[in-house]
């Protein structure tokens, strides 16, 4: 029979040696369903190792799709961190791309020239807008006790709707209608040129996304280990009521942590405007779904910023090797699989950070017996 | 309160057969249960007869939950032995002790709220009905109303859960147990949540329960229920078992003597002397406070402390206590009244005012309210202190000063601990209470509010704390001291005030006050 007991207290090694063995335990069970589904495992994990991290600009493809989740991931770390569960990354990502893309097109190509400047505004523009757009259910927790893992995930459909809207079903200062094309087949207004952020490097390709992302991290570690804000959040994470005893005002905190939370998931969407699509493509980001890959990106890191930042790049490369692993003998849904199996194992290995596991054989029967050979515990 | 009817048979039946039943339907011998920091159960033992209602009588924290929790399978004991009918077993989880006819009605009801009262019935049975797929109902509901019959449980098995009235879900949970043929049921504080006729209703039921040989083990901290109800009382207290008394032989006085515990006669300090007169440095004045389950929970408490005195307030749990703690250190707000800290209003219901003011607090709840248990020794230590200068510059904390207060608390109050790393709950509770003291007095405060704070302290710790809380009132600190240990109350208090209902019901000078007298106005009698 096993059973599980929690764990009285929980060594400081297990929660670097959980994840580790959780990623382990889900590539092994991925080398099963690999093996059922006709794939050799090994030849595919080298594929995968080559495609993702090792092969010829890899690692620049790897750092590209490591970006966006980068951001959602840290935005989920910032908010669970506190023990609220913003799972709205996704929609205040959205509404940080909508932000972006305003403040480009209001910049426009004319003489504002400079791309730092673009850089700046777009970040502060998309950090706002998903600020706000987090505050809604970051209110409602605050001040009605609403559940803001249902608010924040519904208006992530809201959200999803509202860009859609946006370039879909009107002619929104977003929508390209300039042409007779565009007309019919609608898309957004391309951004201007020097809302194009840079990259750095030329065997590996970093975009500037990818760093501000690392700044963040490292913004969001010193927030939370050096400040007297984030003494206040840890204490309201472990304790409510120790926290009102010691004063502490946990509304005011959680509305800063819900704005943390969105304003780092609205720049997100920024570097999706700035690095990548250049325009608000309503479509690809819905597709994406970086809000929700992002929290497993915390989960696996447990809500480390630093680990974030590994995680996100695992992960980004995973989804890396996914593209250039499909094809007609690998179908993509392969990946989702594999995605799917590595967050299974993670959330089951948070059980084993605060459980034990005992085996012991049939003690039911004891019990009804009486047997006086089970010594006393 | 008064006496209550007696239910029991005139003749006493209960008592004098169960006394000379030669095989006890429980017995638990020498059980003891710890927990990090607390010793729940202290090799307690007791033994229950068949036919028998046999009471578990002792203040909050003196271990009942954790034993019934022990013999409901729930918790492993750490050592010790439970019988039932003469053999010895061991439960592994809560369907062991089922499965052996223990079943417990707890304080808070386990019953799905959508579901029927027959469909409650038969949830978790694993025999006959309740093994197969379907739920046969009209089986199950002719059995539930026959059962309800014969035991003056009347409630319709077709209702639903959250139809009925809190007593008539109590009446579920006892059917659930006649259901499933529990030979042994436990009641946890069955009356806490009835009226005074369900109670009378309640306590016939479980006579006649013991009429068929059933044991019936009921746990209360109230006197007249335990004299009007059970054959035999078993006190425990802090822990261990006090006796065993025949309920026919106490009386309230003589059980509230044994809860309380009088023989540890701790001696009062003899250097105390005249009542000291400094100035008034917290003054109540009318207070009152709603209470959780709706009502209030203070009526219009009015109190003055001065500098250097210790006031103890005495009570049974659950009498505004707890509240009245809560409401000046600010976690509670109150609806009317004044709380004054020297010559300063609190705002009602801001901790961080009753802090700046002066206010200290130990809360009875160490860890979780006093303490959060996963943070660090140094970052528990920061509580009070980590908005000011020395331990935060601007929004940055200092986090080797933070490590510094810690240690030097840890050495100043000889709290044993690897070091300002260790997450708090890692720590027993007597020193969990030494660095909460500890924290306390390094902000210097005016008025310390000490809630319980020997609850589940060995000796040693309550010398310690005793200690801390009398120097404290030497320097001149206004201590308000919250305790249900009388002993502890007669030896460091100046003054004594009973709480009993929400409010205050006598004031005694500690030096000619008993423990007679206290427990008699703790339990609602007229001052004398």
């Amino acid at each position: 029979m096993i059973r599980l007991e929690r764990r009285l207290d929980q060594p400081k090694w297990l929660s670097v040696a959980v994840p580790v063995g959780s990623l382990i335990a889900a590539f092994a069970i991925m080398a099963v369903i690999l093996a059922v589904t006709g794939h050799a495992p090994g030849h595919t994990y080298r594929q995968m190792l080559e495609a993702g991290f090792t092969g010829n600009g890899a690692f620049s493809a790897t750092l590209l799709s490591a970006t966006p989740i980068l951001f959602t991931g840290l935005a989920a770390a910032a908010a669970f961190r506190m023990q609220l569960f913003n799972i709205g990354a996704e929609g205040q990502l959205y509404l940080g791309a909508v932000g972006a893309s305003w403040i480009a097109l209001k910049l426009g190509d004319g003489d504002a020239g400079s791309t730092p400047l673009y850089v700046l505004a777009m970040c502060v523009a998309a950090g706002v807008m998903g600020a706000l757009w987090a505050l809604i259910p970051g209110v409602l927790r605050a001040f009605a006790n609403t559940n803001e893992i249902i608010t924040s995930l519904m208006l992530n459909y809201v959200a999803g709707f509202l860009i859609t809207y946006l370039i879909f079903d009107s002619s929104s200062y977003w929508r390209d209608v300039s042409t007779l094309q565009a007309q019919s087949f609608p898309q957004g207004k391309p951004m201007p040129a020097g809302a194009e952020w840079p990259t750095f490097g030329s065997s590996v390709v970093v975009p500037l996304g990818f760093l501000i992302g690392l700044g963040v991290a490292a913004s969001l570690w010193m927030l939370y280990s050096r400040t007297r804000f984030g003494f206040e959040v840890s204490v309201i994470a472990d304790s409510p009521r120790a926290a009102r005893y010691a004063g502490m005002r946990t509304r005011r905190k959680i509305l800063a942590v819900m704005a943390i939370s969105g304003g780092i998931a609205g720049i997100g969407g920024a570097s999706q405007i700035g690095d990548f699509t250049h325009t608000l493509d309503p479509t690809g980001l819905q597709g994406a779904a970086f809000g929700y890959t992002g929290i497993v990106v915390a989960a696996l890191a447990r809500y480390n910023p630093f680990a974030v930042c590994l995680v996100a790049v695992l992960l980004g490369g995973l989804q890396n090797a996914g593209f250039t692993l499909q094809g007609p003998d690998f179908p993509s849904g392969l990946v989702g699989v594999m995605q799917g199996i590595i967050l299974f194992c993670a959330l089951g290995g948070e059980l084993l950070i605060r459980y034990r596991v005992t085996i012991s054989r049939r003690a039911r029967a004891r019990a009804d017996t009486g047997s006086a050979a089970e010594p006393a515990r | 309160m008064g006496e209550s009817t007696p239910v029991r048979g005139a003749n006493g039946r209960g008592a004098g057969s169960s006394g000379a039943s030669p095989i006890p339907a429980v017995r638990m011998v020498e059980v003891t249960k710890r927990f990090p920091g607390v010793l729940a159960n202290d090799a307690v033992s007791f033994e229950a007869a068949p036919g028998e209602v046999h009471a578990l009588l002792g203040e909050n924290g003196a271990g009942k939950t954790t034993l019934s929790n022990i013999l409901t399978g729930l918790y492993r004991p750490d050592e010790g032995q439970i019988e039932l009918f003469g053999e010895a077993v061991h439960f592994h989880s809560p369907r062991d002790a089922l499965d052996a006819g223990i079943c417990m009605v707890h304080q808070h009801f386990r019953l799905v709220e959508p579901f029927t009262v027959a469909e409650n019935v038969v949830l978790g049975d694993h025999r006959s009905e309740g093994k197969s797929f379907f739920v046969h109902s009209p089986a199950i509901e002719r059995r539930v109303a026959e059962l309800g019959e014969q035991y003056g449980l009347g409630v319709h098995p077709r209702s639903r859960i959250w139809q009925l009235s809190v007593g008539e879900q109590q009446r579920v949970e006892i059917l659930k147990a006649l259901y499933r043929e529990a030979r042994i049921l436990i009641m946890d504080e069955p009356t806490a949540v009835l009226t005074p006729q369900e109670a009378e209703a309640l306590f016939v039921t479980l006579r006649a329960m013991a009429e068929e040989g059933k044991t019936v083990i009921f746990i209360s901290h109230k006197l007249h229920e335990v004299t009007a109800v059970a054959d035999r009382v078993t006190v425990l207290r802090g822990g261990r078992t006090v006796e065993t008394v025949m309920a026919s032989d106490a009386t309230q006085r003589s059980l509230a003597a044994l809860m309380v515990g009088r023989e540890v006669d701790l001696g009062r300090s003899p250097e105390r002397k005249q009542k000291p007169s400094g100035d008034v440095v917290l003054e109540l004045d009318g207070v009152r406070v709603p209470g959780d389950r709706g009502g209030e929970a203070l009526k219009g408490v009015a109190l003055v402390l001065r500098s250097g005195e210790i006031v103890a307030v005495a009570g049974v749990a659950g009498n505004g206590q707890r509240e009245l703690a809560e409401t000046i250190s600010g976690m509670r707000a109150s609806s009317a009244g004044t709380i004054r800290v020297g010559a300063r209003e609190l705002h009602p219901g801001d901790p961080r005012d009753a802090i700046k003011a002066g206010v200290a607090h130990i809360p009875e709840d160490r860890l979780g309210t006093g303490l959060a248990p996963s943070l660090s020794i140094s970052r528990n230590a920061a509580f009070k202190t980590y908005r000011t200068a020395p331990i935060s510059w601007g929004p940055f904390l200092a986090v080797k000063r933070m490590a510094e207060l810690a240690r030097s608390l840890i050495k100043r109050y000889d709290v044993k601990a690897p070091g300002p790393e260790t997450p708090a709950r890692n720590l027993s509770g007597g020193n969990l209470q030494k660095l909460m003291l500890g924290r306390e007095f390094h902000g210097d405060p005016k008025v310390l509010i000490a809630a319980q704070p020997t609850r589940g302290l060995d000796v040693g710790a309550i010398e310690t704390v005793h200690g801390f809380l009398r120097d404290a009132a030497s320097n001149g600190v206004a201590v308000l001291l919250i305790s249900e240990d009388l002993d502890e109350i007669l030896a460091l208090a100046d003054r004594v005030v009973v709480m009993y209902e929400g409010a205050i019901v006598g004031e005694l000078d500690a030096a000619s006050a008993t423990v007679e007298e206290l427990g008699y106005l703790m339990a609602g009698g007229e001052a004398r």
